[in-house]
């Protein structure tokens, strides 16, 4: 398994997961995709989330099943993953250009407006993206969660940001 | 020499969460530290805590030291601080040297050791240099002190501390060069692992750290390949400019006072090595002696806290504040949060010799 080995998944990895939507779900608007592959004894993004769209149910070290219809990307859950797994995608965004949304705890926080590097869940830099969201308030915890637009092709493969090096 | 009801070594998560129940229930507790701080690791611990709401699940590991602080005040047990416990002797009394000075002499009905682990090292080459460092020594450094000991970080283990002690570093604008780890998989969470992977750490399976490099401090380390029966394998070396060697390689129950206390070991991998043989209420071989925490083998903080309850309500019970009952009723309650914590293929196998531990057949057979 490549996540035990570099520590991140794989496309095909992350296909199998319960947690990820199907690409019908994804052609239309927001919605999470839970990277989380291990049964580890959590369930947060249960209890976050206002819709009753993830279900782990009385044995926390159940993988989260996402119910994609019940899903509104409200991104309540992005913060509330103490593993930092999940993750809101739209793909509607705009013609060319898509959305993801990840929790942040890296300061100084960008800004709306910023563009920074998105980087892919090996780090590399994949695209320059464009800040559209910082929401930081205090029931997230200093967990900041961003919303940054991305070319559409990557809005599966963009999982963090960086701020660009001459800003630093 | 003082008397007291219930004396407990240790005020991190397990000796906490063990004052408070006992407390709570009538018991007149005295709760000892060394440190001039309660909580123990808890404060260095300021990344959000996994398990459900009954677990803290969402909450940074330093706010719920706080919580935890808060709850030992208001039920009214005793905090020593500043107090190494030295010597405990025949009848459960303990020697105790406050401020570096005063040497007290206390006398407990019952004692709980909640005294933790301790780090383990890795001897190589240049082992010796500054900057090599254990993962504790730079969590404190970096999340209590806001001190960087250094630019660019080798972390050396793939437990969750070593993950985790990697995503502190990257928050406190170190770079983490490379993360090495012998085994060829990843010993800790996948999600903590991603969190570094996606800031751009390369994590190297396989791979150990072969010598460190540098006149008085850290200047490199060389990192080689090691085949499936773990053995370098020749002309895999390669050198990276680091300044720091993290080491993170486990930890180990640190069992000075249980030693000394004289009560039955065994040794279990799984948990760290040598630990007291404990029962299901954590009391030891010894009568009225009860361990928690790491002590109790190597687990998370959010494990200790139940064990520390666990303790606490045993306590109180044998004290005679509980009925049977009554502590049962709780007990039963603490027991199925800390086998929640212990279910999948992290917890599976401490869940089983916990319990092998606890009932398996003859009384301490493992």
């Amino acid at each position: 398994m490549a996540l035990l080995k570099n520590g991140y998944l794989s496309q095909d990895e992350l296909q199998k997961l319960p947690g990820v939507p199907t690409p019908e779900r994804l052609a239309k608007g927001p919605v999470v995709v839970i990277e989380c592959a291990q049964e580890i004894p959590c369930n947060p993004c249960e209890t976050a989330c206002a819709k009753g769209a993830i279900h782990i149910g009385e044995n926390i070290i159940e993988l989260p099943v996402l119910e994609e219809e019940k899903c509104s990307g409200c991104a309540l859950c992005v913060a509330a993953c103490p593993g930092q797994a999940i993750f809101v995608v739209d793909a509607t965004y705009s013609e060319t250009e898509g959305t993801v949304t990840l929790p942040y705890e890296y300061l100084p926080l960008p800004q709306k407006g910023d563009l920074v590097d998105g980087l892919n869940r090996a780090g590399e830099a994949v695209c320059t993206a464009r800040v559209l969201r910082v929401v930081n308030p205090e029931k997230y915890d200093h967990t900041a969660v961003i919303t940054i637009a991305v070319p559409k092709a990557l809005i599966m493969e963009v999982r963090s940001l960086r701020r660009k090096q001459s800003e630093v | 020499m003082r008397e007291t009801e219930f004396a407990i070594v240790g005020a991190g998560p397990a000796g906490l969460s063990a004052a408070i129940e006992a407390a709570r229930a009538g018991v007149q507790v005295t709760l000892i530290d060394e440190n001039e701080k309660p909580g123990g690791q808890l404060f260095k611990q300021i990344h959000k805590f996994f398990g459900s709401k009954e677990h803290y699940a969402g909450v940074r590991g330093i706010d719920i030291g706080y919580q935890l602080l808060d709850e030992v005040e208001k039920c009214g047990a005793e905090v020593m601080l500043n107090s190494v416990v030295w010597g405990i002797f025949e009848n459960l009394d303990l020697g105790i040297i406050q401020n570096g000075k005063r040497n007290l002499h206390l006398q407990p009905k019952k004692v709980l050791l909640a005294t933790g682990a301790v780090e383990n090292a890795l001897a190589f080459p240049g082992w010796t240099l500054a900057g090599v460092m254990g993962a504790g020594a730079i969590q404190t450094l970096v999340n209590v002190h806001r001190v960087l000991p250094g630019k660019r970080i080798l972390m050396v283990g793939s437990g969750n501390v070593g993950l985790i002690v990697s995503y502190q570093l990257l928050q406190a604008g170190a770079e983490v060069v490379a993360l090495v780890e012998a085994a060829p998989r990843i010993g800790g969470y996948a999600v903590h692992a991603s969190k570094v992977a996606r800031r751009g750490v390369p994590i190297l399976v396989s791979t150990t750290v072969k010598e460190a490099l540098g006149k008085e401090t850290v200047e490199q380390a060389v990192l080689v390949s090691l085949d499936e029966n773990w053995k370098p394998i020749p002309g895999s070396e390669r050198t990276l400019d680091v300044d720091v060697i993290c080491l993170a390689c486990g930890l180990s129950p640190l069992a000075e006072l249980a030693w000394m206390a004289g009560v039955d070991f065994t040794y279990i991998p799984q948990f760290g090595g040598w630990m007291p043989l404990h029962n299901e209420n954590m009391e030891t071989t010894r009568s009225g002696l009860y361990i928690a925490g790491d002590l109790a083998g190597i687990e998370e903080a959010s494990t200790a806290i139940e064990e520390g309850r666990l303790a606490g309500v045993a306590a109180a019970e044998s004290l005679g504040y509980l009925s049977p009952a009554a502590a049962e009723e709780q007990k039963t309650v603490i027991r199925k949060r800390l086998n929640q914590l212990r279910e999948g293929p992290f917890g599976e196998a401490r869940k089983e010799i916990k319990e092998q531990l606890a009932f398996g057949g003859g009384k301490w057979r493992y």
